[in-house]
């Protein structure tokens, strides 16, 4: 106890001295997050000043051991940074699939030369990846995925198509799920492997979102040599690897809004959006009534989350009970965003402007509608509660 | 929550408690007459030796000082088991009542009674038919000799008929506009008046009536009755919790075992994400109440918007699962032979007690600032 509070000190006293003042602005618009890779540009140098800063302290992958760029903090040291970040609220200096998914899943199944070659480029904002798992016939159905990786002598030639693959044009390198033995039942012949975007064959086409933006991609790989290197497990083993890295991302999506509502409280935005009546509170009974509903379930979702890492901290596992998070925490946020646009009214239909930066609410609010959709829909998470959790007999 | 290790063996006793002794049989059994008392007797005794009356009565008054966590844990098993007793009036509100009250002859003479069971104490502190604890019309008249007298009426007095002690909130006329105060009022008084009510749950109730009748004054203020409010509603947040999960465990089966169209119901996709999506609901419940409950143990800031929180959630999530239960179980759910029923009017009664889930709402609301 003692050590952890003379850590809060040290990390403390190091934000304050190297945190610059622009990052401890509020996130405001897309430009604000920082995803990383070879093509990055930084939209301020403190923006620059602050990843490598928190890169050289291993503070942009707390958890991940020293060797491979990280500061092998424990999770409850990684805690007190948290805290510290969010009471001075510091931004995040740098975020991307690398550190939600690729990571945990290559400290867990990637080779002592994969990890080294691949987790400090993350750590350090250099590499930016996107994730290949989706096709045109494989949504929910992950596991009837097509895209071929014929073995060679040391490399996979890779034919095929991923679809909603998020910023493929962005990215540096992708790691995809491909078929490698189309004879064997589904799950048995996929594998799981890395690819640079760079790499011959590989093209990409953006296709726009209800929001606006851009955000994902056609991918189609025409003949595509991979290295045999850059096979992370066994061959033909992918799926396993591909369930564990699932589980990451949905703790991930299951968690706090980013953006326009991160930190903030719908009930103050609603007082000063609205006006309060004689007694100081929301003049909108109805609305009033909403918001509370929703923050008390917010709250409960909470408590169940820090219920859930407590038990997991004390080694009772997570396992299937992620798809109850990501299921309750994505419709949780759809429904805050259905609030966030009731309460600002008007002025949240705004498509462009600087008042909204951008038509940030309407867009944020159609973003969120794919919570429930990406990293598997509530229907399959539903799925997977009642076969794993309840036990229920399958349909 | 991750319990402690005196957490842990006490709800494991409670466990073991109320599966032996308690049968939610003994609901029809009370409402049918086949048990002449208002309440489960036996389970009562049972639970004194065990020192679960005291649960929340300090140890200088001979009680466990267990802290509402333990007193949570206790009325979740209760829940569960649909345990036919005045815990929450006599050991969680009226033993917190009489906790903060300013009387020490007071507290020495009604805290050991009710911590080994010897006494059933109550609170009253509904008018009407919604929960308004802070407006009563109720008033108090101090007496030329010192004493003070009672008058108005009370609704919805959990084990009135069985209470040898009523703590009943009044309006002191003192004009300081800090509310109402709780009284002391003994069974017998003069000028009170209990009438019966039974509730849909068969659980012992009543509206008194009180016509200049003599009451004791707790010395405490509004605080005595705020402190016991908070309390009942959290521990009756965790006994909604028991009412739920234990309700969907009973479905759950179900599921399983009934077959149609030559397969379990419980492989029908829509029956399992409704299952799937109430196991959340009642995780979260379940969550918040204990997490509410710790909030007050440790008397920190936020416990007074935790509490409305997790009784509004547990409420809400209870009666659902109890109507998803009689909807799952179809014709056989109906039926009075089957405990279903009585787990649904039980959630039904302990949901509205101390202010149903839109009361809390607000409360929550109003606790937050807006
Ligand atoms: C914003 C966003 C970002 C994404 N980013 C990526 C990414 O970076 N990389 C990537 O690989 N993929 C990504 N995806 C794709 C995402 O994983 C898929 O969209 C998702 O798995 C659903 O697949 P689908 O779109 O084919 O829908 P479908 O599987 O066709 O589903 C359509 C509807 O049918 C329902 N349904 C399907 N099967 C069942 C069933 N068994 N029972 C009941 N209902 C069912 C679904 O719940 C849904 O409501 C992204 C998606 C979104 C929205």
């Amino acid at each position: 106890m003692a050590e952890l509070e003379a850590w809060r000190m040290d990390v403390r006293d190091w934000l304050a001295a190297n945190c610059p003042d622009a990052m401890r602005e509020p996130v405001r618009s897309a430009d604000d997050h920082v995803w990383g890779g070879r093509r990055w540009v930084f939209s301020s140098e403190a923006q620059r000043l602050w990843l490598e800063r928190m890169a050289a302290k291993g503070w942009t992958a707390p958890e991940w051991p020293v060797e491979y760029g990280g500061a092998g903090l424990s999770p409850e040291a990684h805690a007190v940074l948290r805290e510290e970040m969010a009471r001075i609220g510091a931004r995040t200096p740098v975020s991307n699939f690398g550190f939600w998914m690729l990571g945990p899943a290559l400290l867990k199944f990637g080779s002592e030369a994969q990890k080294r070659r691949h987790l400090p480029a993350i750590a350090r904002g250099e590499i930016r990846w996107c994730q290949g798992y989706s096709e045109p016939g494989a949504g929910s159905d992950l596991a009837s995925l097509q895209t071929r990786a014929e073995a060679h002598d040391d490399h996979f030639v890779v034919n095929g198509r991923k679809i909603w693959t998020s910023y493929a044009d962005r990215a540096d390198c992708m790691f995809c799920l491909v078929r490698t033995d189309p004879d064997a039942r589904k799950q048995a012949g996929i594998s799981f492997l890395l690819l640079d975007m760079e790499s011959e064959g590989v093209s990409t086409r953006p296709i726009q979102l209800i929001s606006g933006e851009s955000p994902f991609c056609e991918t189609f790989f025409d003949d595509v040599s991979v290295p045999q290197e850059n096979l992370v497990g066994e061959l033909n083993q992918g799926w396993t690897i591909a369930k564990y890295l699932l589980t990451h991302e949905r703790e991930n999506i299951g968690g706090e809004p980013p953006g326009l509502l991160k930190g903030r409280d719908l009930g103050a935005m609603a007082l000063a959006a609205i006006g309060a009546d004689a007694e100081g509170r929301i003049d909108e009974p109805s609305l009033r009534h909403d918001i509370a509903g929703l923050e008390i379930d917010a709250m409960a979702f909470r408590a169940l989350v820090d219920d859930v890492r407590a038990r997991a901290e004390a080694g009772q596992g997570v396992g299937a009970r992620s798809a109850m998070l990501k299921y309750y925490g994505t419709e949780l946020n759809k429904r805050r965003y259905d609030l966030m646009m009731d309460v600002m009214g008007a002025e949240a239909l705004e498509w462009e402007g600087e008042r909204t930066h951008g038509g940030q609410y309407a867009r944020e609010w159609l973003r969120s509608k794919g919570n429930s959709i990406e990293g598997g829909t509530s229907e399959i998470m539903l799925d997977i509660v009642a076969a794993h959790v309840l036990e229920l007999p399958r349909g | 929550m991750l319990l402690n290790d005196d957490q842990s063996m006490l709800a494991d006793l409670a466990a073991r408690l109320f599966t032996d002794k308690a049968d939610p049989d003994t609901v029809r059994a009370i409402r049918d007459g086949r048990i002449d008392s208002g309440y489960d007797q036996t389970l009562w005794q049972a639970m004194g030796e065990a020192g679960l009356t005291g649960i929340l009565v300090p140890e200088a008054h001979g009680g466990m000082d267990f802290g509402l966590v333990g007193a949570g844990l206790v009325a979740r098993e209760a829940g569960r088991r649909l345990a036919m007793t005045p815990y929450v009036s006599s050991a969680v509100l009226a033993a917190t009542a009489l906790g903060a009250a300013d009387d020490d002859a007071l507290r020495a003479r009604w805290l050991p009674a009710l911590a080994d069971a010897r006494a059933i104490a109550t609170l009253a502190c509904d008018e009407g038919r919604h929960h308004r604890p802070h407006d009563p019309a109720t008033r108090a008249v101090a007496g030329g000799d010192g004493g003070w007298h009672l008058q108005g009426e009370k609704t919805l007095v959990s084990d009135a008929a069985e209470a040898d002690l009523l703590l009943v909130s009044a309006d002191d006329g003192d004009g300081d506009g800090d509310g109402p105060c709780l009284f002391a009022v003994e069974a017998g008084a003069a000028g009170l008046t209990i009438e019966s009510t039974p509730l849909l749950d068969s659980r012992s109730c009543a509206r008194i009536t009180l016509d200049r009748t003599p009451a004791q004054p707790l010395g405490a203020g509004r605080p005595a009755l705020d402190a016991s409010l908070r309390a009942g509603r959290a521990v009756l947040a965790a006994e909604l919790v028991g009412i739920a999960r234990e309700v969907f465990a009973r479905t759950l089966g179900y599921l399983h075992e009934r077959r149609q169209f030559g397969r379990a119901i419980g492989s029908f996709q829509a029956l399992q994400h409704r299952a799937a999506h109430l196991s959340v609901e009642i995780e979260m419940a379940e969550a918040l109440a204990f997490r509410a409950l710790e909030a007050c143990d440790r008397d920190e800031p936020g416990a007074d918007a935790m509490v409305p929180a997790a009784k509004a959630k547990a409420a809400a999530v209870a009666r659902v699962a109890a109507a998803e239960g009689v909807q799952m179980h179809g014709g056989m759910g109906m039926t009075d032979e089957f405990d279903i029923g009585l787990f649904m009017k039980r959630a039904r009664a302990a949901g509205h007690t101390l202010g149903g889930d839109r009361y809390c709402t607000d409360a929550f609301a109003r606790a937050r600032g807006y």
